[in-house]
């Protein structure tokens, strides 16, 4: 699918070998990394223009004092571009009030410098760039401060930071960072060990970190005054609207009739998509002067098309074909192979089978995607929000026909991300018009274009069986998780994962989670790739991508394990969280987290009335090396006509180090939010190839007539500060689910849950 | 050609009159606050007032409002110093903002006329507003926040009520 998209080699920017230099920029002062520090002093460093040799500047502080952040990462309402400054700002010492952020472009020098790829996805953000970020400012507080000293003729030792002032309490001396900057004489390179010798805070030194400061975007979007990629205005625009195939994936477009769009004003084209990149299939982009007259020209068109190799597919044709592939032996690779579950359920006391599903979801961010591209001589120009601007450059370059080193991006706030701007369908039409027409073009997808062409969660079925002994102990698990693989997609190699059975490459992010933390002796995981979903519904990595759907299972199926054992299902959780073997740590704080949920809940404290339950479940999302943990109480009433009034949720979440207090409650809230929201009120179906629902009439999310109360408990230990946009997404289906049978004694095993489904569930 | 009354001054747009108010703000005028999220009165995100009601202006055509006030997120407040504006910013709403104008632009027709407003009262006015973010919680918090602060403004100039 990707062979026209030449990604360049990701590779880890290898800062070991980089040397930070503090110098004199054009604005300011720099602090930034450069590979070829000595054979210039740091002022002549910035100063060069040479294109072979040009400091990455992370941030600069100018003559009055501003100080400014470049954000390498997306920033799509996780506010981590006030984050990062907030972390650079700890050790630097600045005044918060000082702090400005920018957006970086795609150029390969603000990769992330674990990632050594521009990407913002897996709640990765904070905790794989807090000690880059720390060790930039404190390296500059160095800087600042020798330069101070020598001003001020005083030992540097002796000096105190704070605010932006540095201070020298016996002589009551004191500068200015902007007074040092004006001074011109702080200048001073960092070998990579002396940035490793630097000596951080300890967090009984912070000033910043753990206080809720003003989030440095937020006046901007309560003004009309952010940008997003769709508020780009160029010189000489003109518009682009896409036409899109009845169906998701593989049409071509048999053709096309453009006579009575020439009959609308300022229409100017319309372009057949020649994408090689395989990003879109059988699009047609209408060009006019306005957005108005592209979408009547659009409409105008008259389109025939071969509907191509899925026009048959339905979602009862990706679960048929979900079961078939399940029931293979030899389907799928494995993800966790310990021990012999089959041998374990045959001496076991008690074997428990179920299949638990999801249906199709859809991003659909407010801001619907758009893309505006512009050639300037050699150079394409592309202005949107995007999660990925390695990839992303690489697909518009593969668009253009161009190498990816010409291709700059300009990124933009995001209008919402959720993972759907990972990708760059959007850039195809805007270079493929752009070029066809000479002029720069801006596409906006109407909202149904962006419905129907997602990048969606997939369908998913799970098969789990366990065996409990004799004593009520879970003793084996099989795991079996079927659907299309999204990251499989992206065409990188090193986003994918060895299988343990050697059968190749599998993409653990459909399977993430499943790898759990509670101790079983016999537990097989295995990804078996829906070839069909995979290439009828080219799906994407939706809030949470796997643990949303394996959690949904494992959760659920834990649940069920505890009432056959006669336990209650938090107390058996507890006890299967032992800490044993490579469970330890990561057991225990998940074990801890739940208790506190359980705490801040009340639960098993009192009698609840008739019809009301509570269920439990706890999570280790994202990822079992990143993971944060979560734990969620959910409260429910169910009628008898099997309705769900959800009248509480208690999330609590251990996440190690808390940057920021009031974000990590803002983005845990919207997280376990969107959890509810996938749980009850979201569902995409495919029929005939195609997703049926068009806008927010028939795909619904939740509305603030839908919030219940949300309770939080953000417990901070003092380990690394972990990831928080994701993981309460993955608890709430299935304390929902367990809370449902608790009040009602219906188990419910498809999202999203139904008033049909629960009823039906109580009868049998 | 149409002349459209924005924010307190005529402004001549090149639009035919079914051309949603919309894309006429936006392309026209380059007043990017006012955002596009469904084109079909679902979401409330395009979100302005004519004559002071709250309106969707992806389905009110530049023919309709002729003549009428419009008012923007541009043109709610001279600085950005709208009750609800300071009460956004106090109580940290927006995640992405995307849908922020619109949110704020529903919630100023609500409290222009009823500045004392009940959860059920603000819940139903905001109903056909989505936040893909959820920030639904914050929005009702900062909603009652200016509410207070405008009847606090109100009291001290003239009527005196029970608190």
């Amino acid at each position: 699918m990707n062979t026209h998209v030449k990604i360049n080699q990701v590779e880890t920017p290898d800062l070991s070998r980089r040397s930070f230099l503090v110098g004199a920029a054009t604005a300011g002062l720099a602090f930034g990394y450069s590979a070829l520090p000595d054979m210039l002093g740091a002022d002549r460093a910035f100063a060069a223009t040479s294109a072979n040799f040009e400091p990455s500047v992370w941030y600069s502080i100018a003559p009055d004092g501003l100080v400014t952040i470049t954000c390498g990462k997306a920033d799509m309402g996780q506010h981590i571009a006030s984050t990062m400054a907030q972390i650079i700002c700890e050790e630097l010492g600045a005044d918060w009030r000082n702090m400005r952020v920018q957006l970086a472009s795609n150029d390969p020098k603000f990769n992330d410098p674990v990632l050594g790829a521009q990407i913002t996805g897996g709640s990765w953000s904070t905790m794989m760039n807090f000690d880059a970020m720390s060790r930039a400012g404190a390296a500059g507080r160095i800087a600042l401060t020798e330069a101070a000293a020598a001003s001020m003729g005083v030992p540097s030792g002796e000096l105190v930071v704070r605010d932006s002032l540095i201070s020298h309490s016996k002589s009551k001396k004191s500068m200015t960072f902007a007074e040092i900057v004006k001074s011109g004489k702080a200048t001073k390179s960092f070998s990579s060990d002396e940035l490793k010798a630097i000596t951080l805070k300890t967090p009984d030194q912070y000033r910043l970190i753990g206080v809720s400061v003003p989030q440095l975007d937020i006046p901007s979007k309560t003004n009309g005054t952010a940008k997003y990629g769709i508020d780009v205005m160029l010189p000489g625009m003109v518009y682009g609207k896409v036409v899109t195939p009845p169906v998701r994936y593989g049409a071509t477009v048999k053709s096309l009739d453009d006579s009575a769009a020439k009959k609308v004003p300022g229409f100017i084209k319309a372009i057949t998509l020649d994408d090689k990149t395989g990003t879109t299939t059988g699009w047609v982009v209408a060009v006019a002067n306005t957005y108005g007259n592209a979408r009547k020209a659009a409409d105008a068109l008259k389109i025939t098309y071969d509907d191509g190799p899925n026009a048959k597919a339905s979602s009862q044709s990706l679960l048929d074909e979900a079961k078939r592939l399940q029931g293979l032996d030899d389907s799928g690779q494995f993800f966790v192979k310990n021990g012999d579950p089959a041998a374990a359920f045959g001496t076991a006391a008690k074997v428990m089978e179920a299949e638990y599903t999801t249906n199709i979801n859809i991003h659909a961010p407010m801001e619907p995607m758009n893309a505006t591209a512009e050639f300037k001589g050699d150079i394409l120009h592309i202005y949107s929000g995007n999660q990925f601007a390695t990839r992303s450059g690489a697909i518009a370059a593969g668009a253009a026909g161009i190498d990816p080193k010409y291709v700059v991006m300009h990124q933009m706030w995001l209008g919402g991300g959720f993972g759907r701007r990972l990708d760059a369908d959007m850039m195809v039409p805007a270079v493929q018009a752009a070029k066809a027409v000479g002029k720069p073009v801006k596409v906006i997808y109407s909202r149904e274009n962006d419905m129907t062409m997602d990048f969606s969660r997939p369908l998913t079925y799970q098969k789990v069986k366990a065996g409990l002994d004799g004593d009520g102990k879970l003793v084996a698990m099989s795991h079996d998780v079927v659907s299309a693989w999204p990251t499989a997609r992206w065409g990188i190699p090193d986003f994918l994962t060895p299988s343990v059975d050697k059968k190749g490459p599998l993409d653990s992010f459909t399977v993430n989670g499943a790898d759990f933390f509670y101790t079983v002796p016999n537990h097989h995981v295995r990804a078996i790739k829906n070839e069909l979903a995979h290439n009828a519904t080219p799906s994407g990595q939706l809030r949470s991508v796997a643990p949303g759907w394996t959690f949904w299972a494992v959760e659920s199926m834990i649940d069920e394990l505890a009432y056959a054992a006669g336990k209650d299902p938090a107390q058996f959780r507890v006890d299967l969280l032992d800490g044993k073997g490579d469970n330890a740590g990561g057991a225990q704080r998940l074990r801890n987290t739940l208790l506190a949920a359980m705490g801040l809940a009340g639960y098993g404290t009192r009698q609840l009335p008739k019809g009301e339950g509570m269920g439990v479940a706890c999570v280790s999302s994202q990822e079992r090396k990143t993971a944060s943990w979560t734990a969620c109480v959910a409260h429910v009433a169910v009628a008898p006509s099997g309705e769900v009034k959800v009248k509480k949720l208690t999330v609590a979440t251990d996440v190690g180090t808390q940057v920021h207090p009031d974000n990590i409650r803002a983005q845990v809230e919207g997280a376990a939010l969107w959890g509810l929201s996938l749980a009850m009120y979201e569902k995409a179906t495919l029929k005939d190839g195609g997703i049926e629902q068009t806008n927010f009439d028939s795909y619904t999310p939740l509305r603030m007539s839908q919030v219940p109360e949300v309770a939080i408990s953000v417990i901070a230990n003092g380990e690394p500060a972990t990831g928080v946009g994701e993981p309460a997404v993955t608890v709430i289906a299935p304390a929902l689910g367990n809370a449902i049978f608790n009040a009602c004694g219906a188990r419910v095993r498809a999202l999203p849950i139904t008033a049909e489904a629960v009823k039906a569930a109580m009868k049998a | 050609m149409a002349t459209l009354n924005i924010n307190g001054r005529n402004m001549s747009v090149e639009a035919a009159s079914d051309t949603p108010l919309l894309w006429a703000i936006r392309e026209q005028l380059q007043m990017t606050g006012t955002k596009f999220g469904c084109g079909a009165g679902l979401c409330g995100a395009c979100t302005v007032h004519v004559n002071g009601e709250a309106v969707r202006s992806c389905q009110t055509m530049v023919g309709d409002v002729a003549g009428k006030k419009i008012t923007t997120i541009e043109g709610l407040s001279a600085k950005g110093d709208h009750p609800l504006q300071k009460a956004w910013i106090t109580e940290q709403v927006p995640q992405c903002g995307y849908c922020q104008s619109g949110q704020i632009m529903q919630a100023a027709s609500l409290l222009a006329k009823n500045n004392n407003p009940t959860k059920e009262e603000v819940v139903e006015h905001m109903d056909g507003n989505l936040c893909r973010c959820m920030t639904y919680s914050r929005i009702q918090k900062a909603i009652m926040r200016a509410a207070s602060e405008m009847r606090t403004a109100s009291n001290t100039s003239s009527d005196r009520r029970a608190t």
